[in-house]
Parts: C-alpha cells; structure tokens; sequence
C-alpha cells in the first residue's frame, strides 16, 4: 500500500540518544545499531559494526512520523506540489510515511490513474506514500468507484476528501461495500447546506468582521450521521481533520458504544482558534476552519485521552497568486509537513498541555494504526523508521527553509522549537540536517 | 501652525512615521474621532463660502478605485479631493484590466507606480484594503470592503448624530434591519460604542449574526424595540448579497410588514437615518423617509465634509491633539 522509489538501505549507529517509543513504553538513553535499514540492536555501549555513527546526545530518538493526510496536487497542480517536493517536504517533517488524498485533477477514481501515480511514486517518491482513491466517481457523490479493483491496484484507502459524500444512502453502499476492501473509508464531514458560502467559525469573530459563517454544527450533523451509520452496518471508518467541541463529544459516545470510529485532528486546529483570522491572513484561512477556544480545548482534550488518535497535517500547498489575495477570495488549506512537530512541541508541548510522550505516539503509532499500516517501532527486527529530534533547537520559520513546492504556511515569519534533525523511512537515510 | 510642527519634529530623532491608514473604525481612537469631526466642522464653514476650494492638497494624488457600483460614496471621495486641490483620478473595475482577470494585487502596484498619496477603494472582499495597504506606499482608505467595514460611513453618521443632538455620548440608536450583511452596520456599532452611546440591533432573527452581542450591543427580533431609540438607524435589505433560497426571510412583503419603519412606529422627533439607496416601501415608508425628522440628506452633505476631514487628516499627519481649527489657518 506503501511505494518509494528504491534504493540503498542505511547502517548506522545513533548514540546516546535519549530513545522514546510510547507504543513499546521504552524512554531511555539507548544506543540504536540499523543494519542494512533495520534495528538490529538497542543497548548502551553498542559495538559500531564499522557503521557510521551518529551522536545522539542531547537528542530525542523515536519513531518516526505518519501523516494519514496530505496533498500531493499530483496529478494536474504539480506547480504546487508533486511526489517528489512532497515527499521531501515530509522527510524534512521526520515522516517516513504519508497517505495522498484523491482530490486531484483528474480525479483519483480508476485503477488507471492510481497506477500512474503508483509508478510516478516508485521513481520519485522520498519517502514511502499511499494513495487513497475516490468513494464516488469524479467525488460526484452519485456512484460509487470501483473500490475492490482500486484496493487490488495498492489504493491505502478510500476518501472523497475536499467535498462530504451528501447522500446518506450512498453513504452507506460505501460502508457496505468498503469492507469487500478492507480499507479504510476517510470521511470529510460537512452539511453543505449549512456551511455554504462559509469562511470561518461561526460566531463573535465571524460576525464582527462580516465573514459568512461555517457553524461547527455544519461538521457534527455529518460526524453524528456518519457514525450512526457505521454502527448500524458494524463497519469502521476514519473521520477527517475533526475541529468541533460537539464532533469529539459524538465520536467519544460513538466508541464508548462500540462503533470501530478512528479520527484524526491537525496541528493548526490544536494551537490556533478562530481569533487568528483577525489578521485576515489568508494562511489561517482552511475548511474547518480554525474555531473557538473551547472547541480547541475539546481538541486537546480528544487527543490526549485516545478519542483522537492521529495528527494529521492536512498538508494543502496553494500557489503564491492563488494565496495572495483579499481572504475571501483565497482557496482553503495550509501546509504543514514541515512544521508539524515544531507547531505541537511550541504550542502543546512546551506549556505543558500535551505530554511530549502523546504528540509523538499520535502523530505515529496512532494513524498507522487507523489506516492498518505497520506502526513504525524501535524494536529489535524493526524496520528503521526513526526521527532524531533536537527539543532545544529554536528558529524562525522562513519561505526559504520549505522543501514543499508552495508556502503557505501559518507559522510563516514565527519563531518555534523542536527541530528534526534526521529522518530514517523504511530503512533509508531521507533527511539530515 | 506649520512652524510648531517643525520645531517639534527638530525635537524627534529622524524616523519616517508609519503610514497611516483609515481601514477599520477598529483601528481609531475617540481621539482620532473628535478631531476628525472637528476638522469636518472647519471644513463645512469652508463650503460655505462662495468659493468652496481650498488648496490644502494642492499637488497631491488621490486615486479612488472602485470594484463595486456606488454613487454617494465614490461621487463624495472624488468631490472631496477636488474640494482640496488634489488631483483625483477614478478607476471602476469595469472597462478596466480587472475585465481581463487582472489579480487586485497586480491592479495596485500598477496603480501604485504613480505614487499616489491616497488609495480610496471599496472591493466585495473583505480585506482587499489591507492588501493594497500591503502592496503599495500610499495611505488606504477603505470605502468598504465587503461585510466587513465601511469606516468612512460610521463617521459621517456620527457628525450627523453630533450636529443633530449636540451629543453622541448617551444617545440611544436602533439599528434596524439586514445586519448579516451589512458592514455598514458593523462600522457603525463600533464607533457608537467607541464614542459612549448605546445600539440596539433589531432585526430577523436569521439576519442578526451569531455572536454580535460581543461587539457591545444589544439585539432584538421585534421592531417595537427601536420605540425607545434617540435614532432609527435603517439598513438597507441587501438583496445582492442574499443567495438564492437562503430563506433569510420569507418575502419582502412580509419583511416589510414585519420590521418596516413605517410612521405607525416612529415617534415625533425621533430622528431616522438610513445609508442609502433606499428600498422604499420595503425597509422604510416613503413617508418616514420625507418626513422632516429624517437625516438622510444630511447624511449625504455630511458625507463630503468627513471625506474631507479624512483625506486631509491622512495627510497632513498631524499630531494627535491638535487644534483642528488650523485647517482653515493652513488653507
């Protein structure tokens, strides 16, 4: 489910790190040996194997990321974005694993098309991609996709991402026949008729600066519906990028009773509301919008007791003209590979709302888990996938320092902590600073 | 005058002032609203001489860009360069390059490149201002950009209020009608609340935004609401800006039966004021409109003198505090 281009795996050593894998409930100052891109040995005063080591000390070694959301604007927008700007975008990020929604132009909706983007990866990709196809032909919300041939083409999954599947009763063909799939479906929620025209949260904000409204009830109606149908056909499903106090509340219910609901949320709805689109910036400008303080608590709240538990980037590159405009006029979306960690360990981390222990198993363990990929480990017989973390790094984010293709970033021109400073996927050495 | 100022700046260390720019009532202080109405006042007396031009700006550029259609605030922006010397240029969005997909940003460093000291500019998008603030030297004048804001009417509102009662502070408005849609509204709840009065909103329910109770005001669904009010401020039923089975609310007809300012509910001496252009019959009654206690043409005349006071103020960049009177000692 999982394509990068091939090439030669790494030997190393990483010494005196301090090693954290939440899943495996190691913390300790470890010695990590990688043979031929896989951990063969964890332990102090390792013996070298004549590899090249890496000095760890003062540094956090821990499993490398996921992101189960990105935007790869391949095909049809490469000028925004392709597999391989993306990819390195994301190994800068420390991921050694993205999913790639199917939003593109054309459509992902056919094994011909995903086939192409499955080769394309193959040849360019940095770090190992997935590729999820459309629920319904062209996201018309009319007809279903051909989901089993496009699962036996390596589809990771199946989302109409960008636009809600509208029908309920479509709605529930795709839970019906996405387990002929066993891949996961990704729902973008959205009651349309109550969004509409929206730009923002609703609420005090929105209506002092005039801005049509996306109330967060637009998010939880569908949250509440889709849950209501995975539980009535026994099927799971992921929900997408929540950012509503009332969406938690449901999801939480909804597995307390059972229902096998997975649900991710992004960095920029874990440290910003609704407040920040005073500056009318168009980088702050994403669907769901950013929302009030007390949604953004409930946010926190859901990822720190498992109700959430994936971060996901909702990486949305936008060229410069397209971003450069009255916000009304600017298209929704941000990236985010390359700042992820840096935006949870500023804004969560450091003020001690969010154990460091929870962002790195959320943003790993946690949306490998939804989508049924291999969670990254540090284990002996692992795979290497490993992110070196540097907590004390503090600098300022420039358009210069993105290997993405596009910078339209929230945290332009601020100053965060927490660096990457080397990036291991699949047992390859993809970033190093 | 012109002689304390360059004592005072010989006083400073040399640094550029930062541009300043009339985009938000947000933005202002009371301060900067009493000597705005003030410098309006200085400049009404002006108007009545037989000669109305005053060289004030003799040599500087206005440039008033206009990407939507209006007829009282670009005929008064324009008026009032002229009024002050400036050399005034107006551009509409169309039969210009914004007909062949020129981006705004590109329109204003376009215009830009003429070193104009003012941009005046109303644009459907909220934060189109900011933008060409962004991108360009001169000062921006927001003539209203989108829902969001329309400063320049907030304050010719509030000199008629001053010139009618003597008095903002205190006074009680009722705004009345589409204030989903109106910046016109939002400009003004805020320099009422700015300068001390008190703003009741009255309107359908689906038209009084969520959450603008933050803004400092009161709301109320039922037009007996504006009964106690100093002012009957009425909004104009945008229609324009109501999408296609929105539902706002049922009909105009019933609107009109419903939240109308119709004589039956004003009461004598109760002022009424509306933006302009009026829905006559819909949001208010012709005869409410011609009655003597409507303020709707002087709002119009009050429109040049604070578009005056605006352009002048911007410009001259004079300390806070000073006496306004020497608008006229300087012209």
């Amino acid at each position: 489910m999982l394509f990068a281009k091939s090439a030669p795996k790494e030997n190393l050593v990483v010494r005196g790190a301090r090693v954290i894998d939440p899943a495996a409930g190691v913390d300790a100052v470890l010695d990590v040996r990688v043979d031929d891109g896989v951990i063969a040995a964890l332990g102090t005063e390792l013996d070298t194997n004549a590899h090249r080591v890496l000095e760890g000390h003062g540094l956090v070694l821990a499993p490398a990321f996921v992101d189960p959301h990105v935007h790869l604007r391949t095909p049809g927008r490469e000028d925004e974005e392709t597999i391989a700007s993306g990819t390195a975008a994301a190994a800068a990020g420390g991921y050694c694993a993205i999913l790639a929604m199917p939003n593109t132009k054309p459509i992902v909706d056919s094994a011909a098309t995903l086939g192409a983007l499955i080769e394309t990866a193959r040849a360019e990709a940095e770090v190992p991609v997935g590729f999820l196809a459309a629920i319904t032909k062209e996201q018309g919300g009319t007809e279903l996709t051909e989901m089993a041939e496009l699962a036996d083409t390596g589809a990771a999954g199946f989302s109409d991402d960008g636009v809600p599947v509208a029908s309920a009763g479509l709605m529930r063909r795709a839970l019906q026949y996405g387990a002929v799939t066993g891949r996961r479906i990704a729902l973008h929620c959205e009651e349309a008729t109550l969004s509409r025209e929206g730009q923002m949260h609703e609420g005090a904000v929105s209506a002092e600066l005039g801005f049509t409204g996306y109330p967060s009830v637009a998010e939880s109606l569908m949250v509440e519906r889709d849950l209501a149908l995975a539980a009535y056909e026994r099927q799971p499903l992921h929900l997408l990028h929540l950012s509503a106090w009332e969406s938690v509340q449901a999801l939480r219910r909804a597995r307390a009773d059972g229902v096998a609901a997975t649900a991710e949320v992004t960095p920029h709805h874990l440290c910003l509301t609704d407040e920040a689109v005073r500056s009318l910036d168009p980088n702050v400008k994403m669907n769901p919008p950013l929302r009030a303080a007390s949604d953004r608590t409930a946010l926190v709240e859901g990822l720190k007791d498992g109700t959430i538990t994936a971060v996901a980037t909702d990486h949305a590159p936008h060229a410069r003209h397209e971003k450069d405009v009255p916000f009304e006029a600017a298209p929704f979306g941000v990236t985010g590979l390359e700042t992820a960690f840096a935006a949870l360990y500023t804004h969560l981390v450091e003020p001690g709302a969010v154990p460091l222990e929870t962002i790195l198993e959320r943003m790993s363990a946690g949306p490998a888990r939804a989508y049924g990929l291999d969670e990254p480990r540090i284990a002996v017989g692992s795979p290497a996938n490993l992110v070196l973390l540097d907590l004390k790094a503090s600098y300022r984010i420039g358009e210069e320092s993105f290997r993405s293709r596009s910078v339209n970033s929230w945290l332009l021109g601020q100053t965060v902590k927490g660096g990457v400073r080397m990036t291991i996927a699949a047992g390859r050495m993809v970033f190093a600073a | 005058m012109a002689e304390i100022r360059v004592m005072r700046e010989d006083l400073r260390p040399p640094a550029p002032p930062p541009k300043r720019h009339f985009i938000s009532i947000k933005d202002v202080t009371s301060d900067d609203v009493e000597r705005l109405l003030a410098t309006a006042r200085t400049f009404e007396r002006s108007l009545e001489r037989e000669v109305k031009k005053l060289p004030t700006l003799k040599g500087r550029l206005v440039i008033n860009v206009f990407y939507e259609s209006s007829t009282r605030t670009s005929s008064s922006f324009e008026l009032a360069g002229k009024r002050l010397s400036a050399d005034t240029m107006s551009i509409k969005s169309s039969g210009s390059s914004v007909d062949k997909g020129e981006s705004l940003k590109d329109t204003a460093i376009t215009l830009g490149a003429y070193d104009p000291d003012v941009i005046v500019i109303r644009h459907p998008q909220i934060g189109a201002p900011h933008l060409v603030a962004r991108v360009t030297e001169a000062h921006v004048v927001n003539a209203g950009d989108g829902k969001h804001q329309h400063p320049t009417q907030a304050l010719l509102d509030l000199y008629t209020m001053r010139e009618a009662f003597g008095r903002i502070e205190g006074l009680h408005v009722a705004i009345v009608g589409d204030v989903l849609h109106s910046r016109v509204a939002r400009s003004l709840i805020q320099g009422l609340a700015l300068m001390g009065a008190h703003v009741t909103l009255v309107a359908p329910p689906a038209l009084l935004p969520r959450g603008i109770e933050a803004m400092g005001c009161e709301t109320a669904t039922d037009i007996g609401a504006i009964a106690g009010a100093d002012v009957v401020y009425v909004l104009r039923m945008q229609q324009e800006r109501m999408q296609e089975g929105a539902n706002y609310v049922p009909s105009l007809r019933e609107y009109a039966a419903r939240w109308g300012v119709t004589p039956e509910r004003v009461r004598p001496g109760q002022k009424v004021m509306h933006p302009g252009p009026m829905n006559r019959g819909v949001e208010i009654d012709p005869r409410v409109a011609d009655h003597a206690d409507a303020l709707i043409e002087t709002q119009v005349r009050a429109g040049l003198v604070t578009r005056m006071a605006v352009l002048y103020d911007l410009l001259t960049s004079g300390p806070v505090g000073v006496k306004t009177e020497s608008a006229l000692e300087v012209a």
